[in-house]
Order: structure tokens, then sequence, then C-alpha cells
């Protein structure tokens, strides 16, 4: 579903991103690990098409397209989700309608006729069961005021409406209290399918309990310098990162 | 900005409407269609109040609303103070015109401790051949612990240009609340200036919220006297002008004693070569200890041609107080433009989501329901490019269609 060779992205001339591979099939879950300022949000940044990023050499497939020639809208409308480690506050703009725009600018681009206000009502309120969510959102503005585990669980609701083929969720858990951390994993659990794909970027072990990885990479100096099974997070989570420092150091010294 | 002699220069250039047009049946002409706004209707026709046999109504509970010529002669103790008042003002070029040639306007007239149930409606059309001059005066008065809600539509239909120079004076008692709020609905060839001289006692509460959909020029203005302690004024405006219109919102509020609280916002989105200009001017005295004043304005510019001058002013020679003024002249925001797209939302309709989230900021500030519910959805339309002016007067319906400039978010 989704194949990176060698990305090498910069920031205003400076190289972030150093020769990333990635490849990512339908029904898996990847989890994204590594300290901080190593290049995880920037990937996920790059996939979803954001301004300032050059990519100076690879390439991102998804769905056998090459994604740079995609715009931002188009990208999410063939399925790429992207989950904020800090989303934006809108105010003024209401969570119901702007999930209606999205929503039914997606389905023109998939051909399909827009959903009208009671089918768009039942579908939000079908969704926000997936996140256990209970308040109205139809006169609350995008993430206003929400607080951190909120605006966490809004990004999960959006993605249960989009439902995307490939979703990168960047730092969900941060923020998030016990209770919600399991009702958001829950969500993320409940929207799994063989015929979609999930990338998690977490510190943190605990969401793994709940997301089960297939694989987890660890993303370091802005390469993934090891991949492993499940278990390599328990490991991260005992060891920290000292040790995969020094084992990229030894590589690059042989 | 133009100084007032400039327009008031042209005055000569304008007829003067000597008498009223002959009766016209007002639920007729006068019918506001907006659902459930449950309003009491004031018409003025060229600025004459429209009427078939009673100038002036006197209601159960004591209201008293109708032609301001008429309240003159009938019941001159409610009157005379107010317009002596107003006489005793400095004036402009354009307020001394008006103090001389009005011809009529609007008397409202809120006894003590009445709340009023339902709002009343001015709705002010111009219909006239000639290039007609327009000299209302209006009189609003609150008395204590009363409450009015007013809606001022300034609407005008076909034929001439037209040069509409209104004064209003509202006087709010101790304790009374106005909310006061307008729609400009002007088309391309006309003059708008309203001048409005606010007078309040203590804790007086005055709301005004004027939203102007489309003009010629159109130049609001506003001056709060803040005469004694705990009044508070709240000033929401929005213009939104294209082609070759030009709004200016010049307010000043004065800040004469101590505990009063002031809180302007004024937005504004240009396209084409239109202008716009915003004056906000808020003295706090010497003795206004303990004032709270603030007052933003910000500015979305479609175009390289369209043009804002924004001069936000604090004069503060008390030193409690709380204080703030700020102003933006600007694009919208990346950070939400690109959020919005992620979830596959088109640049196009990104843009026009995040404008008029910016612009229907100022509708949420308007507390009758059906109204609120009403200028959002012509703010929508009119940033559609689907109307400019509010199309649910009788006198519109007649010749709907031929104002159509639409606001261009693509041009961002
Ligand atoms: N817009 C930007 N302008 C300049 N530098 C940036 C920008 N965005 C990211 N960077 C830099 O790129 C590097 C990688 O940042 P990124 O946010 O991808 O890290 P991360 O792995 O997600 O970190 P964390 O775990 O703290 O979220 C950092 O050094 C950061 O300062
Ligand atoms: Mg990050």
């Amino acid at each position: 579903m989704l194949k990176i060779e060698n990305l090498h992205v910069s920031i205003k001339g400076r190289e972030i991103l150093k020769g990333v591979n990635l490849e990512v099939n339908a029904g898996e879950v990847h989890a994204i690990m590594g300290p901080n300022g190593t290049g995880k949000s920037t990937l996920a940044s790059v996939i979803a098409g954001k301004d300032g990023y050059d990519v100076t050499e690879g390439n991102i497939i998804y769905k056998g397209k090459n994604l740079m020639d995609l715009s931002i809208e188009d990208r999410a409308r063939e399925g790429i989700f992207i989950g904020f480690q800090y989303p934006v506050e809108i105010p003024g703009v209401s969570i119901a309608n702007f999930m209606r725009t999205a929503l039914n600018e997606i389905r023109q681009y998939r051909g399909l006729d827009p959903l009208n206000g009671a089918q768009f009502l039942k579908l939000m309120n079908e969704k926000k069961k997936v996140v256990e969510l209970t308040e109205k959102l139809s006169n609350r503005s995008v993430n206003e005021g929400f607080s951190g585990g909120e605006k966490k669980r809004n990004e999960i609701f959006q993605m249960a409406m989009l439902e995307p083929t490939l979703s990168i969720l960047d730092e969900t858990d941060s923020g998030l209290d016990i209770d919600a951390l399991r009702i958001v994993a829950n969500g993320v659990n409940q929207l799994k399918s063989p015929d979609n794909a999930t990338i998690v970027i977490t510190h943190y072990q605990r969401l793994l309990d709940y997301i089960v990885p297939d694989v987890v990479h660890v993303l370091f100096d802005g390469k993934i310098v090891k991949t492993g099974p499940k278990e390599l997070a328990l490991e991260l989570e005992k060891r920290g990162y000292d040790w995969i420092k020094e084992e990229y150091e030894q590589r690059k010294l042989s | 900005m133009k100084p007032f002699d400039e327009y008031s220069k042209q005055l000569k250039n304008y007829t003067l409407q000597q008498q009223p047009d002959p009766y016209l049946p007002v639920e007729e002409y006068f019918t506001c269609q907006v659902a459930n706004m449950g309003s009491v209707m004031l018409p003025l026709l060229n600025g004459w109040y429209v009427h078939k046999d009673s100038h002036l109504t006197r209601y159960e509970n004591g209201v008293v609303a109708g032609s301001l010529k008429a309240a003159i002669q009938e019941c001159p103790e409610l009157v005379d103070a107010h317009l002596n008042q107003l006489a005793a003002e400095d004036k402009d070029d354009l307020t001394a015109s008006n103090e001389t040639q009005y011809t009529d306007g609007i008397f409202i007239y809120v006894p003590d401790n009445v709340k009023v149930p339902q709002p009343f409606q001015i709705v002010s059309l111009v219909n006239s051949r000639e290039d007609l001059l327009v000299q209302t005066r209006n009189i609003i008065h609150v008395g204590r612990n009363a409450e009015l809600s007013l809606i001022q539509c300034d609407d005008s239909s076909k034929y001439g240009k037209t040069f509409l120079n209104i004064f209003t004076g509202i006087f709010l008692e101790e304790n009374a609340r106005l909310h006061y709020y307008k729609t400009e609905n002007k088309e391309a060839e006309s003059l708008l200036f309203h001048h409005i001289n606010v007078y309040q006692k203590r804790y007086s509460f005055f709301l005004s919220n004027a939203i102007t959909f489309n003009a010629g020029y159109v130049c609001n203005n506003i001056h709060v006297n803040l005469n004694e302690p705990f009044a508070e004024a709240q000033l929401y405006g929005l213009y939104l002008v294209d082609k070759t219109q030009h709004c200016d919102n010049r307010i000043k509020v004065l800040h004469n004693c101590p505990d009063c609280k002031s809180f302007q916002l004024y937005k504004g989105i240009m396209d084409d070569d239109a202008e716009a200009s915003f004056h906000g001017h808020v003295v706090v005295q010497p003795d206004a200890q303990r004032t709270n004043a603030f007052q933003t304005n910000r500015n979305i510019l479609l175009t390289d041609k369209a043009k804002i001058n924004t001069q936000p002013f604090l004069e503060i020679y008390a030193d409690d107080v709380q204080c703030s003024h700020g102003a933006t002249v600007g694009q919208l925001d990346d950070e939400a433009l690109y959020y919005l797209r992620t979830r596959g939302i088109g640049e196009r309709s990104a843009r026009k989501l995040l404008m008029f989230a910016f612009a229907n900021e100022i509708c949420q500030h308007v507390d009758i329901q059906a109204l609120k519910d009403r200028l959002s959805d012509m703010v929508q339309r009119r940033l559609d490019g689907e109307l400019t002016i509010c199309d649910q007067c009788m006198m519109h319906n007649a010749d709907n269609g031929h104002l159509i400039f639409p606001i261009d978010p693509t041009k961002l």
C-alpha cells in the first residue's frame, strides 16, 4: 500500500530525513518510535503534503501512485489520514460542518453522491460511539477550547468518519488519561480491517499494549535504523535508545 | 478616508423630498419575510415615516413609537430635552445639515421598567427616480430598567442616486438595555452616513452590531458617552465590500467616569478595489479609574488593490485601567487551511470555510435567534457570491438579481 524509498527531506535547507525506507501493506499496523526531534512528525507531514518540506531524493508510492503528484486534499481523498500531534484550533468552523464538507468532497472525488443532512447526522452519531463521544458536536468549533486529550479523541473521531485506508497517528496517546487512552486505542482497533493500514508514532509501550503492532521501527537521525517485532518496543521501554545509538554509530564506522 | 466636508459639498447635488410619498400599504411593501422575526415594523420611505392614520402609536405598556415629527407635536415632553441635548453637541458639516434639514425619522420611547417583548424593526427604503437626499433623525429613549431590541435595515431599491444622512440619538437611563442591530444593503450608487450618539447612565448596557453587506459609500459613526459608572458598551461591526465600494467605521468611546466597560470588535473582508477604514478612538478621562476598554479590528484583503486603513487609538488619562487595542490585516491562517485540506477539503472550499468563520464571528453577537440565523446565512451567501443584499424585503423582490457582485475567496 505504501512504499517509501530512500526518502530525503529538507526543511529550509536543513536535511531532516536522510534516506527513509518503509513498506506498509494492507492489514498491517506499524509503530514508529524514536527520540525527540528525529523526524517522525516530519515524515507524517511529508506524507500529508505539507508545504515547506523539500523532497530532495527518493519516492513515496501509495497505492501505485507517486504521492508527490497529488495535492494535500487529493491525498486525503485517496484515503490518507493524519492524526496530528498538535491539532489546530479553528474557531468558527463547527465540527459538523467541517466533517460534512470533508466527507462530501471525498465522496465527490470518488464519484459518490453527497450525504444529505439526515444521513450525515446518523453517520456522525454512529461514529461518535467509536470514541465514546457523548456531547453534541454540531455547535462546537473544531478543537477550539478542547483539552489536549479531547483534541486527540476528536482526531480519532474524524478518522472514524472518513474511513481512511492509511492512517498515520502521531502521538495520539500523548495527553490522554488512562481511560481515554483505552477508549482511543479501542476506537483505532475497531476501525482496523484487512484493507487498511495504520502507522502509530509513539514514545510509549502502553499504547502498543492496546494497539498491537506487527512491526516496530526506530527512527533516528532521519533514518529508520532498526526494525523488529512488537517485542522491540518492550525492549526500548526497558533500555532506552542509547544502545540503538551505539549500534548505529558502530555501523556507521564499519 | 476623505474628510466629511468633501461629502457635505455634494449634498447640493441631491434633492430633498419635502413631502412624504402618498400612502403606501405598509403590509404590502414593508414586509420582512425573514422567518420568526416577530418584529414590530417601523417603516421609512425616502426618509418619511409611512402611516395610514396614526403617525405615532401608543402601546398598552406605555411604549410610544412612530414618526419623530409627530412626536415633536404630540408629546414634546418626551422629545424636546433630547433634541436640545443633541443640538448642544459639536457638529461636523453633515450632522449640522441633518439638524437643520431632517424631514422625519423614528421616535421610540420605552418607559421605565418596561421590557419590550418583541424587537422593533426600522426598515428604511429609498425608492426614487431623482437623485434623492434623505435627512433622517431618530430618537431612541430606553427608560430605567427597561429593555429594547432594535433592528435597522437600510435598503434601497432601484432608480437614482441617493445620499442618506441619518442621525440617531440614543438615551439610556439607569440600568437600561438596548441591543441595536443594523444591516446595510445599499447599492453602489448610494452614499449612506449614519451618525449615532449614545448617552449612557449608570449600569446601562448598549450593544451595537452593524453589518455592511453592500454599499456605495457607507460611513458608520458611533459616539458613545459613558457618563455614569458601571455603564457598558459593546460595539461589533462587519463589512463585506467589493468592486469599488467603500466603508468607514469611526468609533469614539468616551469613558467619562470610573468603572465603565467598552468593547469593540470590527472585522472586514475587502475584494477588488474596495476600500474600508476603521478609526476606533477610546478616551479614558482622568477620573475614569477601573476602566476596561478593548478594541480589535481584523481585516482580510483579497486583492492588492483593495485597501484598509485601520487606526485603533487609545487616549488614556487615568492610571488604573485595563485597555488593549489591536489591528490585523492579513490572510487566512495557513495551519488551519492545511488542517482542513488534510481532511479532503479542497483549497477553495477550505478558504471559504475559514472566511465564513472569520466573518460569522460577528453574527454570533446577535441575541435574536431568527436574526442571527438570517445574518449568518446572508454572510455565507454574500461570500458565495449568491447575494449582495437582503432579499427578504418585499421592495427588493421586485427587482431581484441584478446586484450580484461575488467576493471571490480564491483570490487570497
Ligand atoms: N517547520 C519547521 N521548521 C524548522 N525546523 C523544523 C520544522 N519542523 C520540524 N523541524 C525540525 O525537524 C526536526 C524533526 O522534527 P520532528 O517534529 O519531525 O521530530 P519528531 O521526531 O516528531 O519529535 P517529537 O518526538 O518531539 O515529536 C527537529 O529538529 C525540528 O526542530
Ligand atoms: Mg513529533
